[in-house]
């Protein structure tokens, strides 16, 4: 009984304040006074015939496919090259003014230039996403690969740790955290990449149907879009919580130890 | 039950356990001082014994464990284990370190902490898993195998450390002031813990510490450091009986001749370098 009270409360606070900000947004538009804030349930109307139709395989998975793609090209390229960087002192020191020039260049700017390169395809859009988001996962990946525990390296090395296997169980368990912190930034950038990518030059995805609506004045159809995407990030962010849970749970317990003493 | 009058190790453990050290030297070079923390150390700890380092604090007893387990390439000198040159940490040999906390790895299950350097030795799963099980009951944490380090005691984390160096089968193990950060009641078990595995197992022990009742109690021989830049001061044999007990051991009268011994030796240390006792020239 308890228990399920205390289920109740929680949920209360999960789903307390979308519900008052959707309770507000009825109650300001309910007249239809407003153009380009349409009532709620034009745009609930709108979503389910928008997005549970064709557009699904036309638009929200060629989208969600390049995010994936985007996204774990960063990662990949984040974690091997800050891997690499965090443990080679001179090359990180001939690096760095280049990488912080790059790093300070805002993603977008290179779309102009990745059209030229590589068209207007998903290779332009999977490269702008990689581009941006690799950026996190880098310098995160560098600092954790640095802080390295010297005892902890020093264990390994007695022990024959070496080359391959001190990677794998010393040098990326131990910046996990770090890694884990970057890839959930750059998670977040990478959604936005996606949409701006198709935004610019596309045929297809959730960027370029929102641009599309909009154009068209299809607002609720424009409205049910931006949920969408608010949507997609939400459960890719619930989805990265499980896995950060499943990734670093010894990390919490070992904060918090420590924070018990 | 049969006194442990120098039985004579096993020939091949013989010349594999025996650590010579050579005209040891270590300067710590940094780019605004330089310091000379170890001097000239030469001693030799034979096979199968178990010999204590004592040393004030600052005297480079860590440096020279480090410089011995070849961690730190010492500045001259060279150490040899088993005759070979020690060069990078070589196998067979074991190290607990002083900070057990940072020595055990988080991410890892107790056992797999100890299990971790026996995967490296390409040791088949069913030795692993046998050798894992029989050092964690020698050290009396046979029922907490599944937990992380960080959710035991410190007593019981460094206890794990000591399991996971004697599962490895050294013929060497270097312990760095292993129980100085521990409370009193376990610092005693821990150091019966040692002397009992030490009987059984055989290998050659490198035990430092900066307290002289432990050194004198645990060791065959105590080597008496110097305060920075190190010397060996003086080696204390100790002809204690080989069983030893907390209480009947340290109540014995040449328990306390001993330790008085190298109490002497040790506030000698401390003004080593400043005032040289008289009869002594030095230059
Ligand atoms: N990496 C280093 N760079 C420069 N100096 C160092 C370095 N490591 C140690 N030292 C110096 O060398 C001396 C000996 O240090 P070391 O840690 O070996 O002493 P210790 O005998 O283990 O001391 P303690 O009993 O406190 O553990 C100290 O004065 C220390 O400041
Ligand atoms: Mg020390």
């Amino acid at each position: 009984m308890r228990m399920l009270a205390a289920g109740a409360v929680r949920l209360a606070y999960l789903l307390g304040l979308p519900a008052a900000l959707i309770a507000l947004w009825g109650a300001v538009t309910a007249g239809d006074r407003y153009l380009y804030y349409p009532p709620l349930d034009e745009i609930a109307a709108a979503f389910g015939e928008t997005w549970f139709s064709a557009r699904l395989a036309d638009d929200v998975l060629p989208s969600l496919g390049r995010l994936a793609a985007g996204y774990s090209g960063a990662v990949l390229a984040g974690v091997a090259l800050g891997v690499l960087l965090g443990s080679r002192p001179r090359l990180r020191a001939l690096s760095e003014p280049a990488l912080e020039f790059c790093r300070a260049l805002p993603p977008p700017v290179l779309i102009p230039v990745l059209m030229l390169v590589a068209g207007i395809g998903d290779t332009m859009k999977i490269t702008v996403i990689v581009t941006g988001a690799v950026w996190p996962v880098l310098l995160n990946t560098v600092q954790g690969v640095r802080s390295v525990d010297e005892i902890l390296a020093d264990t390994a090395r007695c022990y024959g740790l070496t080359g391959a296997a001190r990677l794998r169980r010393l040098v990326l368990p131990a910046a996990s955290p770090a890694i884990v912190t970057g890839m959930r930034q750059a998670l977040s950038i990478a959604l936005i990449l996606m949409v701006i990518g198709e935004m610019f030059a596309s045929s297809s995805g959730l960027g370029f149907a929102i641009v599309q609506f909009q154009r068209g004045f299809a607002i609720p159809e424009m409205w049910s879009g931006i949920f969408l995407l608010g949507l997609v990030g939400f459960g890719l962010s619930l989805l990265f919580g499980l896995f950060e849970s499943r990734v670093l749970g010894w990390y919490r317990g070992l904060r918090n130890a420590r924070r018990g003493e | 039950m049969t006194t442990r009058a120098r039985v004579s190790p096993p020939a091949a453990l013989a010349r594999r356990g025996r650590l010579e050290v050579e005209g040891l030297a270590k300067t710590y070079r940094g780019k605004r001082r330089t310091f000379e923390a170890v001097r000239d150390l030469t001693f030799t700890v034979e096979a199968g014994e178990l010999a204590c380092v004592v040393g004030p604090s600052g005297a480079g007893k860590t440096t020279l464990l480090r410089c011995i387990a070849g961690l730190l390439p010492p500045s001259a000198g060279a150490v040899r284990l088993g005759g070979e040159p020690v060069l990078a940490p070589p196998p067979g040999m074991a190290v607990v370190f002083q900070e057990y906390a940072r020595s055990l790895f988080p991410w890892l299950t107790v056992a797999q902490n100890v299990e971790l350097p026996l995967r490296q030795k390409k040791l088949p799963k069913a030795a692993r898993h046998g050798l894992v099980e029989r050092s964690l009951a020698a050290v009396g944490l046979a029922d907490v195998p599944g937990a992380h380090p960080w959710q035991l005691s410190g007593g019981m984390q460094q206890r794990v450390a000591i399991a996971r160096a004697l599962a490895y089968e050294p013929d060497v193990l270097l312990m760095d002031e292993p129980f100085a950060a521990v409370d009193a009641q376990t610092r005693a078990e821990l150091e019966d813990l040692t002397r009992s595995l030490w009987h059984e197992l055989r290998m050659t022990v490198l035990f430092v510490t900066h307290d002289i009742d432990e050194a004198v109690y645990l060791g065959e021989q105590v080597l008496v450091l110097s305060a920075s830049p190190t010397v060996v001061l003086d080696s204390v044999a100790v002809d204690l009986p080989a069983r030893r007990e907390q209480l009947a051991t340290r109540a014995l009268p040449r328990f306390a001749e001993l330790r008085a011994e190298v109490f002497t030796l040790i506030q000698r240390a401390k003004t080593y370098h400043t005032a040289p006792p008289a009869g002594e020239a030095r230059a």
